[in-house]
């Protein structure tokens, strides 16, 4: 027992990168290997994700639980830069529109002017008020044109048409902006204010995405999002592909009949066009994940990161130093918000469609901060971890449920309100569990699956 | 110049759409925000999961008037729920007790970083969260029984011979009178008990009161059944207004903080004035003005759009901007908080 313990204990990392190779494999042969590889995707961003946040707590000890927020601007930035423009919604509204934002910034950058030129209060907030009854002004009749545009399947002004990574690096960017607005605001005060600020801006923030719906058709959804990948379809049709499905099934293809080959060929390459598909965006998303983790962490061990730790170990030791502490904190709460950006960014590329209506704080604030609690505070690597672990059981926790239901069921006879009861809220089951994990790693083992490492500065 | 009748129109107007639904938002806003409060200057910590503790008190009131109602114990006129008040306040008293014996007394007694205490608070959202829709169900729920007005529109109307009615809710005369009781319960009960000053003496000075013989146990077991009850109150006036929803509890949660937070962190008068603050400004920015106006205006002056200032459907965003102006103007709130 006590071996065991030793062993775990000196090779953490190798035997939870084993366990959850194994567990995946376990889905991929009893389940199916497409679903396997979506879990793994999903694992891939929700990595990234847990990354951002882990910077910002890891790092800083930032509390940020306004992820859903950043996530959304993440996909939403998606939209705006990669769907196909609608031209006659630009000719409609586009200009007014576009003169109501400039009329609101005007606003914004005037009234920060003034106060930082310690102009009278009333001035300030003048500029504020008039900017925004402008900004109101065009800003209506530009949205009701925009909207009456083939309200069933645009209605909004549609995007920039510009390639997906650019999204990506926008998505970041919006975050960023975001990032930057709210810990301008709370840095330096309360640590709890910068928690309640980044909550309100995501509510915010999903409140106009579902209302607005010339930026990005609200509710609606936008579907048919470009993708980065080849289409099945596509893929399906084209001779190199076939050739490679025929040369892998060889021996299989070979004992069949003319006609039983073409049949079994044609179902091997759906089969096999969805599980390339999905292989591309693994290779996608891991190439991300790679060279995000080794700048993290290469920023920690820089002179940089000597005076991150610093400033996290002992703030009033340092800002004696002349660190500023509060422009650092300025700093990593807007990366590691602007890497949260980027995952939501490659979530709505995944998926293909912005639907506003899946941001869920359930699903994306807490459930991030479950998997970097888990998989060890601080430790960027740790983090992955944590969000391979907690995503695969989220996902498979629905199965689960469902077989506790019918295990009930099998056992207590049909017709029983306890496994009715059951089978309608399981999924509630997953907050309770999810948020029991939370309390007791953090309680029993606030260090996490991989916990920190201890560098000497 | 308008008439005198007209002048009277547009206020009663006002009055019935804007300032009576305002206040008793701000009463139930009150109520929610002096519990964050108090475990904020007493166990010192930002409870975030109040909201969703609101929601778990109005569960145990909607099962128990369920029951009620089964067994015909109800009152005539008024609500079931306020009969069974008193045994939902137990009940979220005993769960609050025992979430502070499982979870919060480890981190209080161990001194930990008031952040990861905030932290284990989003853990407790999160399970009660999930408790409550577990229970409940994610759907919309009625449960005010018993008549709906005390006087409707239309009785005023005849009563006073105005254009304008002023409907008064049975729900928003509850809430009135009932938060009024609880507040100034909760007053007296700081004020001028031994325990209540005992839990003055500790919000202000930890080691002080300690040295003084004060038994922090029981002032911790004090601050959880104030807690509870004000929770309690709280959660039932606001379904009983509003319905009861997880989800719309759960969205509470911005406009109480910024209720604490506007009238200063830790200061019981503080967070009643800033719930009120945060109520009224709701109301008063998302109504559409227009009929107010035609009532005041001369005919020739007549606005034709609705003089709405911001859409309906961003009233959150209103107790959120107003969080955003008060920690860039005077980031202590109205009153400086911290101590009771």
């Amino acid at each position: 027992m006590n071996n065991l313990a030793h062993i775990w204990q000196s090779h953490r990392q190798a035997i939870s990168i084993l366990v959850m190779v194994f567990l995946l494999a376990f889905v991929g042969i009893n389940q199916s290997w497409v679903l396997a590889l979506s879990i793994f995707n999903l694992c891939l961003i929700s990595a990234i994700m847990a990354l951002g946040v882990n910077i910002q707590w890891g790092y800083a000890g930032l509390f940020n639980i306004g992820i859903m927020g950043f996530a959304a601007l993440g996909g939403l930035s998606v939209v705006l830069i990669s769907a196909p423009a609608v031209p006659v919604a630009v000719s409609a509204g586009g200009m007014n529109m576009l003169f109501a934002l400039f009329l609101l910034l005007l606003s914004i950058v005037l009234s920060v002017y003034l106060s930082k030129h310690k102009y009278n209060k009333g001035w300030v907030v003048l500029s504020l008020v008039a900017g925004y009854f402008a900004m109101r002004y065009f800003y209506i009749d530009a949205a009701q044109a925009i909207e009456a545009v083939n309200p069933s399947k645009t209605g909004y002004l549609g995007g920039l048409g510009l390639p997906v990574p650019l999204a990506w690096l926008a998505g970041g960017l919006l975050a960023a902006g975001a990032a930057w607005l709210i810990g301008k605001i709370t840095l330096g005060l309360r640590s709890d204010y910068l928690a309640i600020a980044s909550f309100g801006i995501a509510e915010i923030v999903l409140y106009i995405i579902k209302n607005e719906d010339w930026i990005a058709r609200g509710v609606k959804n936008v579907t048919g999002l470009p993708r980065p990948v080849p289409l099945e379809i596509d893929l399906q049709q084209s001779p190199w592909f076939e050739e490679m499905v025929l040369w892998f099934n060889q021996s299989s293809l070979s004992l069949l009949t003319e006609a039983e080959k073409t049949k079994a060929l044609s179902i091997l390459l759906s089969e096999y066009s969805v599980v390339f598909v999905k292989l591309c965006y693994s290779s996608l998303f891991l190439a991300i994940l790679v060279a995000l983790i080794i700048m993290a962490n290469l920023a920690f061990d820089s002179p940089w990161g000597r005076k991150v730790r610093a400033i996290r170990d002992n703030e009033i030791a340092a800002s004696a130093m002349g660190k500023n502490v509060k422009r650092q904190h300025l700093q990593i709460f807007v990366i590691g918000s602007a890497i949260v950006g980027i995952a939501g960014a490659l979530l709505v590329t995944y998926t293909g469609q912005f639907t506003p209506n899946s941001y869920q704080s359930l699903r994306f604030t807490f459930l991030i901060w479950v998997m970097v609690i888990v998989g060890g505070s601080g430790n960027n690597f740790g983090s992955v971890i944590g969000a391979f672990f907690i995503w695969f059981f989220w996902v498979e926790s629905t199965p689960m449920g469902l077989w506790l239901a019918e295990t009930v069921q099998n056992f207590a006879g049909t017709d029983n309100g306890v496994s009715a009861f059951l089978q309608d809220r399981a999924h509630f089951f997953r907050y309770i569990f999810m948020g029991l994990i939370m309390l007791l790693v953090l309680r029993f083992a606030p260090g996490g699956i991989l916990p920190e490492k201890d560098k000497k500065l | 110049m308008p008439s005198f009748d007209n002048i009277l129109n547009a206020f009663i107007l006002l009055s019935n759409f804007v300032l009576l639904p305002a206040l008793t938002y701000g009463a139930q806003l009150a109520l929610g925000a002096l519990a964050v409060t108090l475990v904020y200057s007493i166990l010192r910590f930002a409870n975030f999961s109040q909201a969703n503790n609101m929601a778990f008190g109005t569960a145990m009131a909607i099962l128990l008037t369920g029951f009620f109602q089964s067994q015909g114990w109800t009152i005539s006129g008024f609500p079931t729920a306020l009969l069974v008040i008193p045994l939902a306040i137990v009940i979220t008293i005993i769960c609050l007790l025992l979430t502070d014996r499982w979870v919060y007394r480890y981190y209080r007694i161990n001194n930990a970083k008031s952040i990861t205490v905030v932290m284990v608070s989003i853990g407790v959202m999160f399970i009660m969260g999930g408790l409550v829709q577990l229970i409940m169900g994610p759907e919309q729920q009625i449960f005010a029984d018993g008549a709906r007005f005390i006087w409707t529109a239309r009785e005023f109307k005849t009563f006073s011979g105005l254009s304008e009615g002023l409907a008064l809710k049975t729900s928003q005369l509850t809430t009135i009178l009932l938060a009024l009781l609880a507040v100034g319960l909760v007053f007296y009960f700081l004020q001028k008990t031994k325990v209540g000053k005992a839990m003055r003496a500790f919000s202000d000075n930890e080691d002080l009161a300690l040295l003084s013989g004060i038994n922090p146990d029981k002032v911790v077991f004090t601050t959880w059944l104030l807690v509870a009850t004000l929770t309690t109150i709280a959660g039932v006036l606001f379904g009983l207004d509003k319905g009861f929803s997880p989800l719309q509890y759960h969205l509470l949660l911005l406009p109480v903080f910024a209720a604490v937070i506007v009238g200063g962190i830790g200061s019981p008068l503080g967070a009643i004035v800033g719930a009120f603050v945060i109520s009224f400004s709701e109301m008063l920015l998302t109504y559409a003005y227009k009929k107010f106006f035609i009532y005041l205006l001369p005919t020739s002056l007549e606005p034709d759009s609705l003089l709405q200032l911001i859409g309906t459907e961003y009233k959150y965003a209103v107790s959120f901007v107003i969080l955003i102006i008060v920690l860039l103007i005077k980031p202590t709130g109205i009153f400086k908080g911290k101590v009771l």
